[in-house]
């Protein structure tokens, strides 16, 4: 593949890149601190994962292996779009396998393969203050975050046993990292929120929207919030993976018919792929 | 019983030094001065714009004064010197030992969240991590401040504005904080329900033996709640004392005016 | 007998601001001294000050000179020059004061008005309740009505209820500002009780009383204050 002509290598410039790099290294140091940038427009609509491109484009060299996914799958619009806007203005190698890439950029999933300390995986934010739902004013999160004072945002969870018994929130599950700063850990499920704790690949984390990068270095604490007697807990299925058979990863609903018929397959798709293979293989 | 000098031996809650903060020349407050001890009720008085709220935001750490201390006997920081303290120690105590009540109820009030979670609030904020103690608590609370216990998940824009205020007093009081500032607590809700709201007040205040500065334009207000007055004007405090000596008995001119301008019954 | 209520040359005068500055002096120089377990009746025409220097000696009305000592154990108190939280603190458990007007206070029932400045004292709430019943009883307020508030009694009651919140603490000092007007006269009789027993546990009582009857039955000291 080759460079599309008249652009810089990963379409940002390189000040640009410079500057979202000086970001991203006080994102690492203050491991879940909101650091503000100067985000630049993008060749794709807000939502679409332009804070997630332009880190991916100030981190991607030349050697890098890019795969980019959209709840769980490699194949979908958004996911497509993305590996094909590097792939031309960077010219980088992209898989669709977990082990095989170097770079992940994602929307909503953690891998279910275990991501190694020579990976990095670069989550979209749509909104990057977990704070916000209750408090409204910039000013006041800043200095909530400031001072530690994360009480108001158990008033998320008391919300949720107050109307429905348990804690009820399943996606964007808010995070305290490194014992100091809460974190919204994008939409992922909290399904995936235990693969955040230490896990060994640095995090990074872009909005678009509201300019702000925060990171999570490797193996730093990442603890989900939750009450003494209502615990948190992970998503859990009485079904397997139609495709696959795991029992233990996170599945998504497909309904097969008019009359509603429905099963369960793995959301991460090069997940289920690999263990279908791996089954066909000759047993040695 | 209690001991009979008790009185004597406590220290002040709250010293405030000549606190002087003007936005304009006879805006704001100058100069003003006193000592409330645990247990008073200090009744602010004065008509519209006689910065009297603009002493109370000085108070209660929300507006920097010009000049002039502060000092509170704090039960967790010791004795502080409020706007030379640590930011993040005034808002421990705004959460802790400190209660505001405001005038209008959605200022004090989170509207978007349910009745339960607005008390349940500040203790978590304190740190409790219990559901279910949480959930208790604010049981409690609701009743101390006669809402009905199956209105706890209702969001607060579903209640009465005589229920909104009840709720902000529950929310403040369920850390048993022991200095509240009130702002016009009574202000824009029917008479009626005023009366429940005053009777309501007083008891809780001298059950919980707390301290209260309310700012009040409505004597009748200042005579139920409060031990003592202070009458502002233009930004000055013009005359203080015992509050029916200075309602009964008014010394300064622009007292006796406003005394005399409100109907006896 | 122990000095209860030392009054030194206290002045009072009104200044109407609001009225043009007019100005008239009510005491003019008053002392006055009560021991322990005696009645001093005030006496003088109306506008003679009688009222206040009821009200000065209770720190309502503040006074422009003079001095004003009342007894608080083994404490000399000069209520002119005291902050308020120790006259309120006086006023608690030393300071009694009842005239024959009440003060509403909303919804909050008889009973419960009754035994208020008693449970303040921390007294338990069944010694304050029965003790508040007695008085109720004795001065004739209808059972019926204790569970109610008071905002909607006739004048009557309302001045009944007020005399048994008043004698309900045993304040060493008494001050009594006509408790009696427009009592009938069975109530006035209970009214005297009351007044007797207080002086026999060695209560300082001042009062003033319109009725005749009244005042020969507890005064031991007629002050005349028009003598000055």
């Amino acid at each position: 593949m080759s460079q599309t002509e008249g652009y810089n290598f990963a379409y940002l410039d390189e000040q640009t890149k410079r500057m979202i790099r000086r970001a991203i290294l006080k994102g690492v140091a203050i491991p879940g601190y909101q650091v503000p940038f100067g985000g630049r427009e993008m060749p794709l609509p807000h939502g679409w994962g332009t804070g997630g491109m332009q880190v991916t484009a100030s981190v991607i060299g030349a050697d890098d292996r890019l795969k980019v996914i959209d709840q769980g799958a490699d194949d979908t619009t958004n996911a497509v779009s993305i590996r094909r806007f590097f792939a031309r203005t960077a010219g980088v190698e992209t898989t669709e396998r977990t082990v095989e890439a170097s770079l992940i950029q994602t929307r909503h999933r953690i891998p279910e393969t275990p991501l190694s300390n020579d990976q990095i995986i670069i989550y979209q934010v749509p909104v990057s203050e977990p704070l916000r739902f209750i408090e409204p004013r910039e000013t006041e999160t800043r200095k909530m975050h400031a001072l530690r004072e994360y009480g108001a945002m158990q008033v998320k969870l008391y919300e949720d046993v107050a109307r429905f018994g348990h804690i009820a929130t399943s996606y964007d599950y808010p995070v305290l990292v490194n014992d100091r700063y809460m974190m919204s850990p994008s939409p992922i499920p909290k399904f995936d929120n235990p693969k955040m704790d230490r896990m060994p690949a640095l995090q990074l984390f872009g909005a678009g929207f509201e300019k702000r990068i925060y990171a999570v270095p490797p193996y730093t604490s990442v603890k989900s919030l939750d009450f003494d007697d209502h615990p948190f807990e992970v998503q859990q299925w009485q079904e397997s993976c139609a495709i696959c058979g795991s029992d233990h990863s996170f599945l998504d609903e497909v309904i097969t018919d008019d009359n509603g018929s429905k099963i369960y397959v793995c959301s991460d798709t090069d997940y289920c792929a690999g263990r279908v293979a791996a089954s066909e293989e000759p047993q040695q | 019983m209690n001991e009979v000098q008790s009185w004597q031996d406590i220290e002040p809650l709250l010293s405030v030094r000549n606190l002087t903060k003007f936005y304009s020349p006879g805006k704001g407050c100058g100069d003003v001065s006193f000592d409330l001890y645990p247990g008073e009720v200090l009744g602010i008085v004065g008509e519209s714009g006689s910065g009297k709220s603009t002493l109370l935001n000085s108070l209660s750490n929300r507006l920097r004064p010009d000049s002039g201390e502060i000092l509170y006997n704090s039960e967790q920081f010791g004795e502080l010197n409020l706007y030379a303290a640590e930011e993040s120690e005034r808002r421990i105590l705004m959460r802790s030992e400190w209660g505001i009540v405001h005038q209008h109820a959605r200022d004090g009030l989170r509207m978007n969240v349910s009745a339960g979670a607005n008390i349940g609030e500040r203790l978590m904020a304190v740190g409790e991590r219990h559901y279910g103690d949480i959930r208790q608590r604010a049981l409690q609370w609701l009743e101390a401040v006669e809402i009905e216990a199956g209105r706890i998940d209702d969001k607060p824009s579903q209640f009465s504005g005589g229920m909104q205020q009840r709720l902000q007093i529950a929310r403040n009081l369920v850390t048993h904080p022991r200095l509240i500032f009130m702002d016009e607590p009574t202000g824009g809700l029917d008479v009626s329900v005023q009366a429940r709201l005053l009777d309501l007040l007083r008891n809780l205040v001298a059950n919980l033996g707390l301290s209260v500065i309310i700012v009040t334009h409505d004597l009748a207000v200042a005579r139920l709640l409060a031990h003592r007055l202070m009458v502002m004007r233009r930004g000055e405090v013009v005359e203080s004392g015992l509050t029916d000596q200075v309602l009964d008995d008014p010394q300064h001119p622009y007292t006796q005016l406003l005394v005399s301008s409100i109907l006896q019954n | 007998m122990t000095t209860m209520i030392e009054v030194k040359g206290v002045e009072k005068q009104f200044t109407l601001h609001n009225q043009g500055g007019a100005s008239f002096d009510v005491l003019k120089g008053n002392d006055l001294s009560v021991t322990a377990g005696e009645c001093v009746v005030l006496h003088g025409q109306s506008g003679a000050g009688k009222s206040t220097l009821l009200k000065a000696l209770y720190a309502n009305y503040k006074v422009n000179n003079g001095s004003i000592s009342l007894r608080d154990g083994e404490e000399l108190v000069d209520i002119t020059t005291a902050l308020p939280r120790r006259i309120i603190a006086l006023r608690e458990r030393t300071l009694g004061y009842v005239s024959q007007f009440l003060r509403v206070i909303p919804r909050v029932p008889t009973l419960q008005v009754v035994m208020q400045p008693l449970l303040d004292l921390g007294e338990e709430e069944a010694v304050c309740e029965a003790k508040a019943k007695e008085l109720l009883s004795r001065l004739n307020v209808p059972q019926r009505l204790w569970t109610l508030a008071p905002s909607t009694f006739s004048g009557g009651e309302q001045q009944r209820v007020n005399i048994a919140r008043g004698f309900i603490v045993d304040y060493p000092i008494l001050l009594l500002d006509e408790p009696t007007a427009s009592l009938d006269a069975a109530n006035r009789r209970v009214v005297v009780e009351l007044i007797d027993e207080a002086k026999q546990r060695g209560a300082a009582i001042v009062g003033i009383f319109h009725d005749e009857d009244v005042r020969e039955a507890v005064a031991d000291r007629l002050v005349d204050l028009r003598a000055l």
